[in-house]
């Protein structure tokens, strides 16, 4: 293949990719921040602890966390079609598994981030006599933006090697040019672009992660 | 001001018991600096927290500024809590916000709107003397600052209380001087209620009017700190002034003399010397500044056994002395010195 055979092709898989992975990765951090904070709130140590809620909430995030992503992608094949009326298979139904791979991924991250904030800085704020959701919105949230981005860039990440996943069932994006004519077609010109396309890809986005997170801590 | 009565915090973990509050009566007086004193694990911050019910007592009353705590909840016990002021050891500062954002949190709290509240913030770090770094982040600033920003903050609401969580125990002594006096000054120019918690010796020293030495729960001994000092057996005193333990020489006397304010700068050992004729040695002692008064303790040996000095010693007790007689070394100490004060 020529480069200008290829290059098309690359833009039509990049394309395929960063919506893929943009689409996906805005579910998660919606879902993701909501299932961290409910994991957070109702621990027994908790600003409102449910216990039963909290086992329930982590066992499903365990269970998305501990399935391989392409069993998961196949796995959940019906749930797939239920959301997109049909179709299992190209970009747009891609991005089912890769959200519901994605969700509790980020919820454990900002889990994570949220437990890194200072008790003590809590305590001070209910000694002044916040609410719960000025807490969870002015304190919690706030406090662990930095881990909240880091943990979002590190989701995004996982999204792109899971999106190249997704290509090999037909998902197309990046992955799918690799497979189709790097590997099947022994197109070594196509695999190794992609390789370094996907490389930068990845670099540009911990570098813009990082870069954000700086600049949001003040630690 | 605060009241507390009874008040019992029983924690439960792994079907283990801990009291950590046990039984404690308290009575802060209005614009009185009350300090409780005791090591760790004694249960002084539970007893803290449960003051403005960051933890539910299990038993007891717990009334501030006329009002009966135990009996709010939620959104009522929320703006209850907005009049009651806390400093904590660590700070507990928003490090996502400046100084004047962190001052500013309670006011957002408390729905001030937000042109008062520039004015407010403002108005609150010149109170504490950090108008210049109102703008700083709090890793940009030292421990001693952060305390104050933590002041400021707890002043916001102009609350007629304020609790005080081991507010010094971080901090270095010179800060710790400079944070205490912070702490009297605010207490006598805007009459502020102040309960603190501390390890430090020092602090009751320092700042405070009253003072109740806590251990396993309870209050061990509790008062104005002048009356505790001049009490015979004062934990409070004997942690202030240690002496060692007493070694009495048979035929001797050794007495422990407390004296505060007009007795302390009068000549009482020389005094007791030229009355009698006899000789007196001073075995150790200390004078320190307690508030406005000054308070001493020393310990001095006189000639012959406590029986032969009785009109000496009551010479001392009129000079208006509080005074100890240890006794003879085989008997045993008369009083017990096995203190356990944290210092």
């Amino acid at each position: 293949m020529t480069w200008s055979e290829i290059w098309p092709l690359l833009q039509e898989a990049s394309v395929a990719t960063a919506i893929m992975v943009g689409v996906s990765g805005l579910f998660a951090a919606v879902f993701g921040l909501l299932f961290g904070v409910l994991l957070v709130l109702t621990d027994r140590d908790g600003l409102f602890p449910l216990p039963i809620l909290n086992k329930l909430l982590g066992g499903v995030v365990n269970v998305g966390r501990s399935l391989p992503f392409i069993i998961l992608m196949i796995a959940i094949v019906p749930f797939t079609k239920l959301v997109t009326g049909g179709s299992s298979i190209g970009t747009e139904a891609m991005i089912v598994p890769l959200a519901v791979g994605a969700v509790p991924f980020y919820a454990r991250l900002v889990e994570t981030a949220l437990r890194e904030v200072d008790p003590g800085v809590v305590a001070a704020a209910r000694a002044m006599g916040a609410s719960g959701r000025e807490i969870v919105w002015k304190v919690l949230l706030r406090e662990a933006r930095p881990g909240l981005l880091a943990g979002l860039t590190v989701t995004v990440i996982a999204l792109v090697g899971y999106s190249a996943m997704a290509g090999t069932i037909g998902g197309g994006g990046l992955g799918d040019v690799a497979v189709q004519y790097g590997y099947e077609r022994f197109e070594t010109k196509v695999m190794i672009s992609t390789v370094v396309l996907l490389v930068v890809v990845v670099q540009l986005i911990q570098m813009l992660g990082d870069w954000a997170a700086r600049r949001l801590s003040h630690k | 001001m605060i009241q507390i009565e009874e008040l019992r915090k029983v924690y439960r973990a792994r079907g283990r018991e801990v009291t950590a509050v046990d039984g404690v009566d308290l009575t802060v007086r209005e614009g009185e600096v009350f300090g409780v004193l005791g090591r760790s694990g004694a249960g002084k911050s539970t007893l803290l927290r449960c003051v403005n019910l960051l933890e539910r007592p299990d038993s007891g009353r717990v009334v501030v500024a006329g009002q009966d705590l135990m009996a709010l909840r939620g959104g009522e016990l929320r703006r209850a809590r907005q009049g009651i002021g806390m400093i904590h050891q660590h700070f507990g500062l928003l490090s996502s916000r400046t100084v004047a954002g962190n001052v500013a949190f309670p006011l957002e709290v408390m729905g001030v709107p937000r042109a008062e509240r520039a004015e407010r913030v403002a108005e609150l770090l010149d109170l504490v003397g950090l108008s210049d770094h109102a703008d700083a982040y709090p890793a940009q600033i030292s421990g001693g600052q952060k305390q104050r920003v933590g002041i400021a903050r707890a002043l916001a609401g102009r609350p007629k209380v304020l609790l005080s969580d081991e507010a010094t125990s971080a901090l270095d002594p010179e800060t710790t001087a400079s944070i205490l006096e912070l702490l009297r000054d605010l207490n006598r120019r805007l009459g502020l209620t102040i309960l603190l918690i501390t390890h430090e010796m020092d602090v009751v020293k320092r700042i405070c009017d009253s003072a109740a030495i806590m251990r396993e729960g309870r209050f061990v001994e509790s008062g104005p700190v002048r009356e505790l000092l001049l009490r015979p057996g004062s934990e409070l005193a004997r942690g202030l002034f240690p002496l060692p333990e007493p070694a009495v020489r048979p035929g001797t006397t050794v007495v422990d003399l407390t004296f505060e304010g007009d007795s302390a700068d009068r000549p009482f050992v020389s005094s007791l010397a030229r009355t009698y004729s006899i000789d007196v040695n001073i075995l150790g002692g200390a004078v320190e500044e307690i508030g406005d008064t000054r308070v001493g303790r020393l310990r001095v040996e006189l000639p012959g056994d406590p029986e032969l000095n009785a009109a000496q010693l009551a010479h001392l007790r009129d000079a208006g002395l509080t005074v100890e007689v240890h006794g003879a070394a085989p008997a045993g100490p008369a009083t017990d010195s096995g203190l356990e004060v944290a210092r």
